[in-house]
């Protein structure tokens, strides 16, 4: 019986990616484009061996970004933060880690616990505003966002800018080689390729982690009751103001390693132009797996996907923005019928529930 | 008089910063802080974050959490600036005010009709106004000069100014006439050229879409409590399944609600291109429309209230924007009112929170002391940090509506 109430929910997805392409297919017929050309030419540059790299490189940080969302999600806390967050604290990793030189492990592992103990710093005080002073946290981590970029910009052109560099922008020093993430290409032998991060290794440890977390553990069972019924949670003992403040910090935890897989990988350093904008992709990446490990990844890889096959299209006259117009019809249309495929199973479930009573 | 007195010592939150600002302008360095120029400033920028403060109201009212509008006021940016470039301002405007009523509707029909939750769909919003906007701008100004895929090109046009004759010197026909405010503005009488000034922003070189905005205030006000609409609209906020037994059309109220909303949002974001930057820019809106959402929360769900809050955050803001160093000036403001709340709380023998205030007034009086401006970066985020502050001093007795954010299916008690 539950077998076919999970066949049922999958459709959810399915029926969003088909009317998702419809919709886009509509407007590339609008404005006098081929939409099956279009899609012929994005899955075609979309799976070349160099194309599938990138693409799980991407995938990456939108996968951590999107569990560091969905932590907050499945106690029914919108942390939007997450932006600012993983920003903070991949600067402040870059700083620190650009300091020292020691073993390849340990000094990755010092960088990372840099990253997430100031970013999880950053979101304690939405969780703080939100306990003490009752402002939403929607609004608190917004706000936070802003005001993180702010003290990013100030930073890095005063204390963390590298000393004696030529270079005209602000940005932190390098990191020394110890500091950098090997890479995985060894391992898959795809050495005529580009780099695959080696932080794919950790991504997929923080998938294993965030599923103990919340299936595994009393904290995660605390979350998930609050999320599903607060009132209940409140008498079965669980003291709601604490979890606020534990789910915000778990949350800016994850969200400290968005930033990394890009620091170690690639960049290296903290520059100006240093992917942004991932905090919020994660987002819909949350919304559309579901809050679930395996259908996060999916998510991540759908989007990453995208975000990849889509830079083919300029050169085809295609504007490439359209793939931003996908991923969100994507999420929109994927939230609504989420709910619908949801309160469909509810009444399925009461209808055979009397089924079996009048039995 | 002693209720004045009773309310003045309970708004003391409100009314020491002011006065103490007000003692602080005094100094030559710090005027900015009180010149028509600032306030004329915070006038403009207080428009949009009041616009869309006002569209949360409406949806809010009818029990629709709306984090949808900063991507409503994305979309009046550009309908706004598309329909100033095709058409011109009055029309951008109006196309602006369409564009985000649309995505008004689109946020009513995912929250009533689907019921999904109100701030998972208000945060798709926001991600597919940007995802629009970006794409439509590229579509529709391709290959025009000026443009770019982040930018469009000018609009047509301009929205008249107008400026009081007599009171802040505008003319009549030919004539001009006598400037009063800014006489006494120019005379530098404590409080009294202050207050001159103060009005004196509200009433010279305004746009005639500022007065259509303010107008909107009390236009709010007798729509949501002097109409029977209006009633509807808060009953379904308060107790749906109550105005439904009485006839009620519960979600035809609620789709009004948002989508009034998302049209004020988009109001408010015409208003950033038609009377501001005359262009449309990615990123433009800035948070405003989340600013707004505070300024709802700290007006406690009142249009003057919502007009007070904005005008807070236009004039931090304005001094952002216009004088670095009178922001610099606010360092000390905020020193002496922290020394307050110590001895305030000291005698409340609530200790821990004095020390607190002390120490962080002990800090900031030492930032002022060692500096003579705020980097540009710290004054970027004025607003924003000022958003927070405030809302945690005034959360606490906010009425929210009953049913808020609880999604609402006919024939379910709830």
């Amino acid at each position: 019986m539950k077998m076919r109430f999970r066949v049922i929910s999958l459709s959810a997805p399915i029926i969003a990616l088909t009317i998702s392409f419809g919709l886009s297919s509509l407007i590339l017929l609008v404005i006098g484009k081929d939409p099956y050309e279009t899609f012929r030419i994005m899955f075609e540059y979309g799976s070349t061996g160099k194309s599938i790299v990138s693409i799980i490189n991407r995938s990456i940080p939108l996968y951590i970004s999107a569990i560091a969302v969905a932590v907050g999600f499945k106690m029914g806390l919108f942390n939007i933060g997450v932006e600012g967050q993983y920003l903070m604290g991949t600067l402040v990793a870059a700083y620190i880690g650009a300091q020292f030189s020691i073993v390849t492990p340990i000094h990755i592992l010092f960088i990372i616990i840099v990253a997430v103990v100031v970013s999880s710093m950053w979101a304690a005080i939405a969780g703080y505003l939100k306990v003490e002073k009752g402002i939403h946290e929607v609004i608190s981590t917004i706000m936070l966002n802003y005001i993180g970029t702010g003290l990013i910009a100030y930073s890095l052109t005063t204390l963390f800018d590298e000393p004696n560099s030529n270079y005209d922008l602000p940005r932190t020093a390098e990191l020394p080689e110890t500091g950098k993430m090997p890479s995985l290409n060894k391992f898959f032998n795809i050495e005529d390729l580009q780099d695959l991060h080696g932080f794919l290794a950790v991504a997929i440890l923080v998938g294993i982690l965030y599923y103990w977390l919340v299936w595994k553990t009393t904290l995660g069972f605390d979350l998930r009751i609050t999320g599903s019924n607060p009132i209940a949670a409140k008498f079965s003992g669980i003291n709601p103001k604490r979890l606020v403040v534990i789910a915000m910090i778990v949350s800016g935890a994850f969200a400290g390693l968005v930033g990394l897989a890009p620091l170690l990988g690639y960049f290296h350093r903290y520059t100006i132009d240093f992917p942004t904008g991932l905090g919020f992709a994660g987002i819909g990446v949350a919304l559309l797996g579901r809050n679930h490990p395996f259908g996060m990844a999916v998510g991540a890889l759908l989007f990453a996907f995208l975000q990849r096959s889509a830079q083919i299209l300029d050169l085809n006259d295609v504007p490439k923005e359209i793939e931003k117009m996908m991923q969100a019809f994507i999420l929109l249309i994927v939230v609504v019928f989420y709910e619908v495929i949801r309160r469909f199973i509810v009444k399925q479930q009461i209808k055979d529930a009397s089924k079996r009573t009048d039995e | 008089m002693k209720k004045i007195f009773k309310t003045l010592s309970n708004r003391y939150i409100v009314f020491m910063p002011v006065l103490l600002v007000l003692v602080v302008a005094q100094v030559e360095t710090y005027s900015q802080l009180t010149t028509s120029g600032t306030f004329g400033a915070a006038v403009r920028l207080a428009i949009p974050i009041l616009l869309a403060g006002l569209g949360g109201l409406y949806s809010e009212k009818t029990g629709v959490v709306n984090i949808g509008l900063e991507g409503m006021m994305i979309m009046g940016t550009w309908f706004g600036a598309w329909g100033g470039y095709t058409f011109g301002a009055w029309q951008g405007v109006f196309i602006g005010m369409l564009g985000g009523a649309l995505f008004g509707l689109i946020h009513a029909i995912a929250t009533v009709s689907f019921q999904v939750d109100h701030i998972v769909s208000g945060v798709a919003i926001n991600i597919l106004a940007a995802g629009v906007a970006r794409f439509l701008n590229v579509i529709a100004f391709k290959d025009v000069q000026y443009a770019s895929s982040t930018a469009s090109p000018r609009i047509q046009g301009d929205i008249e100014i107008f400026t009081m004759p007599f009171l802040a010197g505008g003319k009549i026909g030919e004539s001009e006439t006598f400037n009063l405010l800014g006489t006494i503005e120019n005379l530098d009488i404590f409080l009294l050229s202050d207050i001159s000034a103060f009005f004196l922003g509200f009433l010279s070189n305004i746009s005639y879409l500022t007065l259509f905005a303010l107008a909107l205030v009390p236009v709010s006000v007798l729509v949501l409590w002097f109409t029977p609409l209006g009633l509807q609209m808060r009953s379904v906020g308060e107790y749906p399944a109550g105005s439904e037994s009485l006839g009620v059309n519960v979600y035809l109220m609620k789709y009004i609600g948002v989508t009034i909303s998302g049209a004020l949002a988009g109001l408010a974001g015409s208003y950033l291109v038609v009377a501001g930057t005359g262009t449309y820019l990615e990123g433009q809106t800035g948070g405003r429309g989340f600013i707004g959402l505070a300024s709802m929360l700290f007006g406690n769900y009142k249009p003057f209230g919502v007009l007070m809050g904005s005008g807070l955050f236009g004039f931090a803001d304005a001094l952002q924007l216009r004088s670095p160093q009178a922001v610099h000036g606010l360092l000390i403001v905020i020193s002496i009112f922290l020394l307050i709340l110590t001895f305030k709380t000291f005698f409340e023998k609530k200790y821990k929170v004095s020390i607190l205030s002390f120490l962080f007034s002990a800090a900031f009086l030492l930032w002022f002391m060692n500096s003579t401006s705020i980097p540009n970066q710290f004054v970027y985020f004025t607003p924003h940090i000022t958003t927070l502050i405030v809302l945690s001093f005034a959360n606490q007795r906010i009425k929210l509506p009953e049913k808020i954010g609880v999604p609402y299916k006919k024939g379910e008690i709830n």
